[in-house]
This record gives C-alpha cells, sequence and structure tokens, in this order.
C-alpha cells in the first residue's frame, strides 16, 4: 500500500535517500565522534557544527516492538510490527521502524536484525528483517 | 535548585464542565462556553473580572481540528472577554500548559483572573471519519512535522504505537504483566460507575479486560481511553483575590514542566518517558512529599501511561508499578491512593488533560458525591505522553 511519506529537507534527507546506493546514513560528529539521530546540523552533545551523513553497517538489535492489530485504514494489511531498533555502532542511537520479512509473532526483544529498504518515490524507507 | 516558585500565589477559585457526549449534539464552541460560564460562575466572578485567557493546544491547526477546536481566540471573542493576556498553542509542558501558562501570566503581574479551558470533539469527528483523528491527518501529502514524519513512514497512525512499545519495554526490564496493567482500566470502570457524567460506567473483570482484543501489543482496547465531546474550564486567580471568592482558594503548591529528554517518542527513556524530571522539578519546588498526597489523578490516555506516570511522580520506585497497582486494592476509592476517581479518561471520557484538575478540585472541595474520599486535601496531577508532560500539586486552604 502507499506510506506517508517524509517531507524532504536538507537536514533529513541523507537518512531518507540514502537506500539509492542500498546505506543507512546516519548523522555522526567528527568533533566528538558520536553518532545522532534525528540528523540535524548541529551536534547535540557538543555543538559541533562539524557534523555530517555516514553510513553505518545497518546491523542493530530490537530495542521494544509492537504487533499492530488495528486497521486504521482499509488498505492496511494486518498484523504488522513496529519496533525500535538500536544500531550496533553506539548504545543509544535508535530509531522507530517496522521489522518485514520475519513472521510477527517471532519478533523479540533483542533479536538481530539488518536493513532493508522500501522505495517510494524518491524516499528509501529503512525497515529491518531478521539477521540470518 | 529554585529560588522562586511563584506557583504558590496562584489559585484555583472555580471550575466547569460541559455535558460529555459520545457524541454531544452541541458545538464545540457552544461546550466551551458552558464550561467556562460554569466555571466563572462557580469561581463567584463574572465575565468582566476575567482578564486573561490560556488554553492548550488553543487552535490547533487552524482548521477545526477535532483534536481542540477551540482557541483563546474564538473563546475571549464569543465570551465577550476585555484580557490583559491570552495565548494558547501546541508548544508546551502537555496537556496541562494552558495552566502552567495561565498561572505564570497571573504571577507576572500580567492578570488577575485567569480562564482556562480545553475543548475537545473528536467523537462527533469519528462519526464522520474513522481516521479524523490519525497522525496522518495532521498533515496533507507529505509529512513535514518536526516530529511525526519519522514515524508515519512506517503505519504509525495513532500514538498508541510507541506507548505500546514503552509497555512491551516495561514488561522486559521489569517482569510487569498484563494482569497487573488490567487494574488501571478496571479500577477506572469502577470509579465512572459513580460519576454521572462518565461514558462507561458497567463495570468490567480481569476477565473481560484479558478477552478484549488487542490494538497493539500488549495493549489492548480497555487500555485505551474513549473519545468524547466535551469542554472543561478553571479560573485561576491572584491570591489576594482568590481570598474575597466564595471557596477556599486551591493552591497551586508545585509545577512539574521539566524537559530534558529531546522532543520525540522514540528517543527518550522509553519505560519512563520524561515523567521522572517532570516529577523530580515538582518535588523540588515544595516542602511535601508523595506520601502526603491523598488523591492523584494521572494521564490515561493508554493505561500503561498512568502507571508511568505513578513510577515518575515517585509514588513508587521505578519499575515497580506494575507490582504497586497489583490486585487494584491500593489505587481504588477505598485504598491508601486513590486514582483517577472520576473514571479517568479510560472510562469516564479523554476530555484530554484538564479533566483530570477538574476532578481534583472537584475532590478537594469535597463536590465528589457518591465517589467522595474521606480525606482529600492534597491532590498530584500528572498529565502527557511520550515527551509531553507537565504536573502539578494542588492544596485545599
Ligand atoms: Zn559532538
Amino acid at each position: 500500500m502507499n506510506r506517508k511519506l517524509p517531507m524532504l529537507t536538507q537536514d533529513n534527507r541523507s537518512f531518507w535517500s540514502g537506500g539509492a546506493e542500498g546505506r543507512l546514513n546516519i548523522h555522526r560528529c567528527a568533533t566528538c565522534g558520536s553518532w545522532f539521530h534525528p540528523s540535524a546540523p548541529v551536534c547535540p552533545r557538543c555543538r559541533s557544527l562539524d557534523v555530517g551523513a555516514h553510513p553505518v553497517s545497518g546491523r542493530g538489535r530490537v530495542v521494544s516492538f509492537t504487533i499492530n492489530h488495528q486497521r486504521w485504514v482499509p488498505e492496511l494489511e494486518c498484523p504488522y510490527v513496529v519496533a525500535i531498533v538500536e544500531l550496533e555502532e553506539q548504545a543509544g542511537l535508535r530509531f522507530l521502524t517496522n521489522i518485514v520479512g520475519t513472521p510477527p509473532e517471532e519478533v523479540s526483544i533483542g533479536m538481530e536484525v539488518r536493513v532493508v529498504f522500501e522505495q517510494h518515490e524518491d524516499v528509501w524507507i529503512p525497515m529491518f528483517e531478521r539477521a540470518a | 535548585m529554585f529560588d522562586r516558585v511563584f506557583e504558590k500565589d496562584v489559585k484555583i477559585t472555580g471550575i466547569g464542565q460541559s455535558e460529555v457526549g459520545r457524541p454531544s449534539l452541541k458545538s464545540p464552541l457552544r461546550l466551551t462556553v458552558d464550561a467556562c460560564l460554569e466555571a466563572i460562575s462557580d469561581a463567584g466572578l463574572t465575565c468582566d473580572d476575567i482578564d486573561g485567557v490560556a488554553c492548550w493546544p488553543g487552535d490547533h491547526n487552524n482548521n477545526g481540528d477535532s483534536f481542540s477546536p477551540i482557541g483563546s481566540h474564538a473563546a475571549k471573542t464569543a465570551l465577550g472577554l476585555n484580557v490583559n493576556w491570552y495565548g494558547g498553542g501546541y508548544e508546551g509542558p502537555g496537556p496541562l500548559g494552558g495552566v502552567i501558562a495561565g498561572a505564570m501570566a497571573i504571577a507576572s503581574g500580567l492578570c488577575r483572573n485567569v480562564l482556562v479551558f480545553r475543548t475537545i470533539s473528536e467523537a462527533s469527528a469519528r462519526q464522520t471519519s474513522r481516521t479524523s483523528n490519525s497522525l496522518h491527518s495532521k498533515t496533507p501529502g507529505r509529512d513535514g512535522s518536526y516530529m511525526w514524519r519519522w514515524y508515519t513512514p512506517y503505519n504509525v497512525f495513532s500514538a498508541v504505537s510507541m506507548v505500546a512499545m514503552y509497555a512491551q519495554r516495561h514488561f522486559h526490564e521489569f517482569g510487569t504483566t498484563s494482569e497487573q496493567l488490567g487494574q488501571i482500566p478496571i479500577v477506572c470502570r469502577a470509579n465512572a460507575a459513580l460519576n454521572p457524567k462518565a461514558i462507561y460506567r458497567d463495570p468490567i473483570t480481569i476477565e473481560d479486560y484479558l478477552a478484549s482484543r488487542f490494538i497493539s501489543t500488549p495493549l489492548r482496547m480497555y487500555d485505551c481511553d474513549v473519545h468524547c465531546d466535551a469542554s472543561t474550564a478553571l479560573i485561576l486567580s491572584r491570591a489576594d483575590v482568590a481570598r474575597d471568592l466564595p471557596h477556599p482558594p486551591i493552591r497551586i503548591e508545585a509545577i512539574g514542566a521539566a524537559l530534558n529528554s529531546p522532543f520525540s517518542w522514540d528517543q527518550i527513556p522509553l519505560t519512563r518517558m520524561v515523567t521522572a524530571e517532570v516529577g523530580s522539578m515538582m518535588w523540588a519546588r515544595t516542602d511535601l512529599k508523595p506520601s502526603d498526597v491523598d488523591t492523584v489523578q494521572l494521564y490515561d490516555g493508554f493505561s500503561i501511561l498512568t502507571l508511568m506516570w505513578l513510577e515518575g511522580l515517585g509514588f513508587c520506585p521505578h519499575g515497580e508499578g506494575g507490582r504497586f497497582i497489583e490486585g487494584g486494592s491500593r489505587i481504588s476509592l477505598s485504598g491508601e491512593l486513590p486514582l483517577n476517581t472520576n473514571g479517568g479518561q479510560l472510562s469516564g471520557g479523554r476530555t484530554h488533560g484538564l479533566g483530570y484538575v477538574h476532578e481534583a478540585c472537584t475532590q478537594l472541595w469535597g463536590r465528589g458525591g457518591a465517589r467522595q474520599l474521606k480525606k482529600a486535601n492534597v491532590a498530584a496531577v500528572g498529565a502527557g505522553g511520550g515527551p509531553l508532560g507537565g504536573s502539578l500539586l494542588l492544596v485545599r486552604e
């Protein structure tokens, strides 16, 4: 089905379009070395402006998840999994996503996952599947 | 930590509430007028005495949005008020943002009597569109919202997706169970039976709860609040004005409004949200302690939020909420810490925030009727979910 797509801006485009090259891009601060999300033109930890998007491994673990059963719109296929995934690059580096390609009842906290992309127009939505 | 605590000079002097309908046949503006006129009259004032208006989130999208169709512009104009200050707006410490802003207006000398209100018309909106309240409907076309655009591409239509993940994580880390969490909707329903205005008043059992369908695991239908059409209002008055009014003033003993976490639903502490930072601020502004509180009115847009507010405001340690409410007796009307005594939003109706303050004042003034608590001198109110959070400690003088 169609998804609601994000408005792309100079500050978030790297995250949503990295999938075109098969990359998950996350912002990193060159001054203090920390990764951060959501992307922004300044490091929230040390306020350095020397920040930019860099590809990460795309591997991580499920921090939490939910199996959605409510059919919010008629064309929605249920159940599906909404999750928060923490990337292996840094503790606490995480974002909300979907777990796909895995039966919802098999998803668990701590499960190892890897990134996959679903393209809609000029947006490559980073999602995760169970790592082999 | 704080060398000035302005809110102790601000008093609640009157409350009002429209009918609570599912749906109501009255317009949102009419509901607002009913609530505001009742509150002004309850305070022993007239419209000529009101010199400020505050609300949260106000005229939300300037589009009659059912989440908040009426803002300060409409209320001020309809009631013909002459104000020195007015304000609304979504960006603030959650559903109590209007009370906190109004209190600041009084403490800063701008106003003597501020009308605070909150109107919602989600029950009517859902008569015509089941998705009228969805996050996807907040923006046409692509999502340009600073925060929601990180979530809506993942078929997140409701905050329940995020809140269910908080619950899942709480269950995982602390062993909290559905049987424990279910006590919140069960206790709220029992209280609603004694509130003639509540939407749902028939008792439910743990079996009913466990048999109800999942909306988003581990949250079930009974974990989610019920839409309604309603407006709630209260009057804040300066201390010297409040002395001459009919009711014993209710002092705003302390406010919690801190946000130390990012404004985000997935970057905040998942099993606490911002409740702990809000609570720390509130308790740093008073000599009272959680053990001094006679009743708590805590946000139950989803049941797990109430549990996190109990922990965050210090009524039990972090992670202990499930065991704290086990069996339900401690938080029942006859328990040591009665919770959401009017049925909360889970059964009373999603008046969205100000309903908790209305009920706290109802109890503190001894007007609770069949649900009146024996002892009610101090009440704590906490409202909001995700990064939205604010709290009030209220004391009847
Ligand atoms: Zn940095």
